[in-house]
């Protein structure tokens, strides 16, 4: 079973999905960060979008 | 007057990202007006407001950036339209240039092997969705958006727990995971005393003051404002909890909550007695601390007092320079202060951009003015009817959801505090202005400059009228944020301010200026 202490002392790699400015603030500090390329979903109708998601598997 | 407008559909920027171009571009010589925003009805309300509301932008979707300028001369247009491109592009400091974002978690995986961790701070209705899927991917979640509804943060959270993984949030500001800071966060020590807290700006008040006080962080763990409600039942906070205590670096656990709901306060002080046996400093913001203390944990009343106790408990042993004024101290400068002070002089202000280090202040100055009135008041009769209107003694949390519809946060974007600041100080019956300055990671880059500029303006302004008015500031931060504690300090004093030691002082001081007067 996975234990939420297994992330403790472990480099950390993150993936930002929003603001910039924290994905920025990380490789600043030399962190792992890879800022994500993310827009609004189909229409900007997020229903529609897991809908979707759902159909596609 | 003449009004241009530029629809793009499909382009997308982040709300600070545009928040600050549009604040650039407003500045540009000939414009009146400027926005630069997605076409939500929100924002179209904004246009409005602004008058810049065209056909054209009462036409965009949700899925258009909108560019809107107004300009005396088609020139001055032309030229800020040519500049929009390079506000939206620019790099917070980096010279990486261009670099792969990949649009995916799966093309996320294949550039980067390992992801761990995720920050999501898309708008709150699209935010479920991501976070979900960095669950299913194994990443640990900061959820920075808010207005994610109780029912999906139950869902993310549940399925979190279940995975061995950490749903912080929704709407959680800071945390630190391997002595990395989160979100909006300060650069501490790495040390031995372990945090979780339902307190964005508490949680960064204690381990700043923690650091000061020679100690330092193994992990904080954020849960989000609603984590102790009845519906949630504190699952964060247990996980927390139960991950710090599991933890070998952790010698010391420190949790910092506003009042939780009764029935899961005493789950959660059930399971510390039933489980932790290492030392517990717990601070439930104005909570009682009897149930605390009869658990055997140590109780604190105050941020400071929490940081204290937690470095006291983890036997630190280096000493620390960091001097906090004593009562004496603080009476001698409130006593100088009164006696320069008007009769007519006889409220306190405080304009805060922390909501914990607000509601922090209230609870101090209620033993010297008793309640005041606020946007976010300790007793609802103390509401005020329009936020944005002061009345007698009064703190205004400027971070909360009112406040921060299509505008960026207070910590980030420093302008709304700023007229506000100028306006209050300007009242003749205000004896006492308080201020927070939080920096660290995610926050302004220059706080206490533009605070020390207003602070100086101020000033001038009260000695032509032969009036003094005190301003008492607190600093949230350390000498290794990027910002720097000791130079934003310093700015602060050369323009007059009194900066204080700990937010818990800042307003203790507040207190009794008022009562010496």
């Amino acid at each position: 079973m996975k234990r939420v202490n297994d992330i403790f002392g472990k480099e950390l790699k993150v993936l930002n999905i929003g603001l910039e400015q924290f994905c920025e603030d990380l490789k600043d500090q030399n962190v792992t960060a890879v800022q994500m390329d993310w827009r609004p979903p189909a229409g900007g109708d997020s229903e529609a979008a897991d809908l979707l998601a759902a159909l596609l598997g | 007057m003449l009004i241009k407008t530029v629809i793009r559909h499909g382009e997308y920027y982040d709300s600070v990202k545009l928040m600050i171009a549009t604040k650039q571009l407003s500045e540009f010589e000939g414009v009146t007006e400027a926005a630069i925003l997605m076409g939500s009805d929100l924002n179209k309300e904004v246009l409005k407001r602004t008058g810049l509301l065209t056909p054209e932008s009462e036409a965009a979707v949700p899925e258009d950036l909108v560019i809107a300028i107004s300009a005396e001369t088609q020139e001055a247009i032309e030229k800020a339209l040519a500049e929009v491109d390079g506000l939206l592009n620019q790099h917070g400091g980096g010279d990486d240039g261009e670099e792969y974002k990949p649009k995916s978690f799966d093309s996320a995986l294949k550039a980067v092997p390992g992801l761990n961790f995720c920050i999501i701070s898309v708008p709150g209705k699209y935010a479920r969705r991501e976070a979900m899927k960095a669950l299913q991917n194994d990443m640990h979640v900061l959820l920075f958006s808010d207005n994610v509804t109780k029912e999906e943060e139950l869902e993310l959270k549940t399925y979190a727990r279940d995975n061995g993984l950490l749903l912080m949030g929704p709407d959680c500001g800071t945390a630190m995971i391997n002595n990395v800071p989160l979100g909006f966060a300060n650069k501490v020590r790495k040390g031995s005393i372990g945090m979780v807290g339902a307190a964005g700006t508490g949680m960064q008040e204690v381990m700043v003051l923690i650091h000061k006080l020679g100690g330092g962080i193994s992990q904080a763990i954020g849960t989000g404002g609603r984590d102790l409600s009845l519906e949630i039942g504190g699952i964060t906070m247990l996980q927390g909890i139960e991950a710090l205590n599991n933890d070998p670096e952790t010698k010391v656990i420190v949790v910092i909550s506003k009042p939780p709901a009764e029935e899961i306060s005493d789950k959660m002080l059930a399971y510390i007695k039933e489980n932790v046996e290492k030392p517990v400093v717990i601070n439930f913001i104005g909570g009682d601390k009897s149930k605390v203390e009869a658990i055997g944990k140590a109780a604190a009343s105050t941020l400071e007092e929490a940081a204290a106790k937690a470095v006291k408990l983890a036997e630190v042993s280096c000493c620390s320079k960091y001097s906090m004024e004593n009562n004496d101290e603080l009476e001698a400068i409130a006593k100088e202060q009164a006696k320069l002070l008007k009769p007519g002089q006889k409220y306190l202000r405080g304009l805060y951009s922390g909501g914990t280090l607000c509601y922090e202040s209230m609870l101090v100055l209620r033993d010297y003015v008793g309640d005041v009135y606020s946007n976010t008041p300790l007793n609802k009769k103390m509401k005020l009817a329009d936020a944005n209107i002061m009345q007698e003694n009064c703190c205004v949390d400027y971070g909360d959801d009112q406040f921060t519809v299509g505008r960026a946060h207070p910590m980030i974007d420093t302008t709304l505090r700023e007229e506000e600041f100028m306006n209050e100080v300007e009242k003749e019956d205000v004896a006492v202005i308080l201020l927070d300055i939080v920096i660290g990671y995610g926050t302004h880059a220059d706080p206490a400059g533009v605070f020390a500029k207003r602070i100086k303006q101020a000033k001038e302004k009260m000695e032509k009228k032969g009036m003094h008015i005190p301003i008492i500031c607190y600093i949230c931060g350390t000498e290794e944020d990027p910002q720097n504690w000791a130079l934003q300090k310093a700015k602060l004093e050369d323009a007059g301010a009194i900066v204080v030691s700990s937010n818990a002082k800042a307003s203790k001081l507040a207190g009794m200026i008022m009562k010496a007067l």
